[in-house]
């Protein structure tokens, strides 16, 4: 039987749990034991954004010991994924840990590409027609090379209409501590992505990661008109079956 | 680069965001720019073995610098080019000048030189008598207008046509209103043919040095270099030190680098090899040629062998045309030269990281300007080298004013949340609290506060997904 590690990253955490345990259960549908390590927080990436490294270090070093077995760690997020693989070697070069960060880095997928590249996932639709898109979270597609997983996924249900948005691969202004710190710079950059979603005619806006729903979402809900925002995970949980 | 006050990129950018038209003009050129150059890099493969091929011949030439500025030196004297060498903008002024004066030059026609910015050339010139008149067109309108830069590569981007139109119909003598491009062009074109013939000196900058040759490698459009660099009797090139390249068959990547990326063409309409002034019985070029090399800075970016990526940079613009935070607020708001993401990493590096050490947080870390830099300068990563080098004393920083925007506030926040997140127990204790009392937490509580502005207030979870693992009897080991 397959095992993977389980990491579920502060915001699904606390503002998308839902979104965890549908990860957790798409997992599990699959035939994959699901071992969800205590002792989990935060992979420590704003602090590393910030450039306050010995504080993100002290987090991510707290993080590095949950994974004492060769099993692959599978995030609900892109972002976060790509935090362990590209930038724990980062954070830990010339540090005593070094050699355990590049293992690691070498065994951290998203979830999505992990349902995919690894899983070879099938599913099937049980739901409703309903027209989609999906934001590519930067992190996501630039860090990790997801872009297509998340697509080749929902292209496998039949009553799932995927539209693209015009400027798919373009930043939905979150960027973490951006978002307050150029509070006028990340509005401008959310506005344009809701017009985008807006005018795709879609019902729902997808994405790999929890920070661009909420910058999305949380958006959409002040303006007040235009489509709800879910994390893919919880999208397809909640509508298929494996096959 | 040389003003030595802190800016405030917050107001600058707010007031930049506030400017409608500037926002359309911006968002369309940009689009433009970037669907062009991705029409000329359709082959992915072929994209990343030229990328490759560009970064290792910058990534050599610049391990070599030192000695390829001597060789460069050597084989320009050889063909008959004087350089110069410069440490500070002002001496790099100062030596124009001199040679202007020495020759008794009153007027000089310019071709595009972002370093000429640098040194804030033409105001120098001015208030020193010299009439020093842009000729590339975009350089000329925003010289009629007083105005910087907004891009390296298209100066007067910022403007759309009926905005160029009525600057001509203002600042141009005897001038009438139009909006047909060719027209325009046509007026500048009218009125720079003659300064071209009149001109006592032509200035020009440089794309790329020959170190091996003694060949000055000029990229243009419009053939105004050319004009500037061949009709008048001096020509004076300036370039900053990294502009040097080894050999010549290294330059016809870099230049297919340079042209599909800035402008998406598959090549510049002129491209100038510059080997020396008029030789005996030739019947045109200049009389004397001089070469300034300025440093302002960049010997210190050198000493750091990670920073030093940012001296790679061929000046395409790819960084700011696919920049969504450079896109919405155009050039001027950067309140520096060199604007966009190149800029954010270049200009806190030389004006000091304490003085401009928001430019390195002007980015959302998307990763749109590593992705299309055409020598793969790791811009994100260097983006947040500086904000950490802005707030700490790294052992061995060679960086201008490092440690200067510390803050104790932010200290305290990083050391309080690397505390409770670095002890799991503390985690749990804290989150169990945040999603129990979260909704009493007011929409205007700090941080809370500006993510309000635009966005709802996120809604927390009733139970975290740890607790519904527990609870589910998830295997933790």
């Amino acid at each position: 039987m397959r095992e993977v590690y389980f990491y579920a990253t502060c915001l699904v955490d606390l503002f998308f749990p839902d979104a965890g345990m549908a990860g957790i259960e798409l997992l599990q549908s699959a035939g994959v034991r699901v071992i969800f390590p205590r002792g989990q927080t935060c992979c420590g990436q704003p602090a590393f954004n910030c450039g306050y490294w010995e504080q993100a270090r002290a987090v991510a070093l707290s993080q590095l010991a949950l994974f004492p077995r060769d099993l692959p760690v599978v995030l609900p997020s892109g972002s976060c994924a790509g935090m362990m693989k590209v930038h724990y070697p980062e954070l830990f070069l010339g540090q005593p840990q070094e050699a355990e960060a590049k293992a690691l880095a070498g065994r951290v997928f998203e979830l999505t590409q992990f349902l995919v590249d690894q899983l070879d996932l099938k599913l099937e639709d049980l739901g409703e027609p309903v027209r989609v898109t999906l934001h590519a979270s930067c992190h996501a597609q630039r860090d990790q090379g997801v872009l297509d997983q998340p697509k080749a996924l929902l292209r496998q249900l039949a009553n799932v209409d995927l539209v693209p948005l015009a400027r798919e691969r373009e930043c939905c202004g979150f960027g973490g501590i951006f978002a307050v710190r150029e509070p006028g710079l990340s509005e401008a950059m959310a506005r344009d992505k809701t017009e985008d979603a807006r005018a795709s005619g879609a019902a729902l806006v997808l994405s790999t990661d929890g920070g661009c729903l909420m910058n999305i979402g949380g958006t959409l809900e002040k303006q007040g008109f235009g489509p709800t925002t879910m994390h893919i995970a919880q999208f397809l949980r909640e509508r298929t079956r494996v096959r | 680069m040389s003003a030595e006050m802190e800016i405030d990129f917050l107001a600058s950018s707010t007031r930049a965001l506030a400017d409608p038209q500037l926002r359309r003009n911006f968002r369309r050129a940009m689009d433009g720019l970037m669907a062009k150059r991705a029409a000329m890099f359709p082959d992915p493969a072929e994209w990343t073995r030229l990328r490759a091929l560009g970064a290792a011949i910058r990534a050599k030439n610049l391990l070599k610098l030192p000695e390829l500025l001597e060789r460069l030196e050597k084989n320009l004297t050889k063909n008959g080019i004087t350089v110069h060498w410069a440490s500070t903008t002002a001496q790099a002024s100062q030596k124009v000048l001199e040679l202007l004066e020495a020759r008794g030059a009153k007027a000089v026609v310019k071709g595009k030189s972002m370093v000429s910015e640098e040194m804030g050339l033409n105001h120098f010139l001015e208030a020193h008598g010299i009439e020093s008149l842009e000729s590339d067109l975009g350089e000329y309108i925003i010289q009629l207008d007083g105005e910087m830069p907004s891009h390296i590569i298209m100066p007067a981007i910022h403007k759309n046509k009926d905005q160029i139109a009525r600057t001509f119909s203002q600042k141009i003598k005897d001038a009438k209103y139009t909006e047909e491009v060719d027209e325009l062009t046509a007026m500048a074109r009218a009125v720079l043919r003659q300064k071209f013939l009149d001109a006592d000196a032509g200035l020009s900058g440089v794309n790329f040095a020959v170190a091996d040759t003694g060949t000055l490698c000029l990229v243009e459009n419009e053939g105004n270099g050319r004009m500037s660099t061949h009709v008048p009797p001096l020509h004076i090139a300036l370039m900053g030190l990294e502009k040097v390249v080894e050999r010549m068959e290294e330059v016809a990547p870099l230049y297919s680098l340079l042209t599909r990326s800035a402008t998406g063409q598959a090549i510049s309409t002129y491209f100038n090899l510059i080997s020396g002034p008029r030789g005996g019985g030739e019947q045109d070029g200049p009389r004397e040629v001089h070469l300034v090399i300025l440093d302002n800075g960049r010997s210190r970016i050198y000493q750091d062998e990670e920073l030093r990526a940012t001296l790679a940079c061929i000046r395409c613009g790819a960084c700011m045309n696919h920049c969504p935070v450079y896109t919405r607020i155009g050039g001027h708001a950067y309140e520096a030269v060199y604007p966009g993401p190149i800029g954010s990493i270049l200009t806190p590096q030389v004006a000091g990281v304490g003085l401009r050490h928001e430019l390195p947080h002007a980015s959302s870390l998307c990763g749109a300007c590593a992705e299309v830099c055409p020598v793969a300068i790791p811009i994100t990563h260097l983006l947040i080298r500086l904000r950490r080098e802005a707030s700490h004393r790294l052992s061995g920083s060679t960086v201008l004013g490092a440690g200067e925007a510390r803050s104790k506030l932010e200290d305290l926040v990083w050391s309080v949340w690397g505390w409770v997140l670095g002890h799991p127990a503390a985690y749990r204790f804290s989150s169990w609290c945040a999603t129990r009392f979260w909704r009493l937490l007011p929409a205007n509580a700090p941080v809370l506060k500006a993510w309000t502005l635009s966005r709802n207030k996120p809604r927390a979870a009733g139970r975290s997904l740890q607790e519904r693992a527990r609870g589910r009897g998830l295997p933790h080991v």
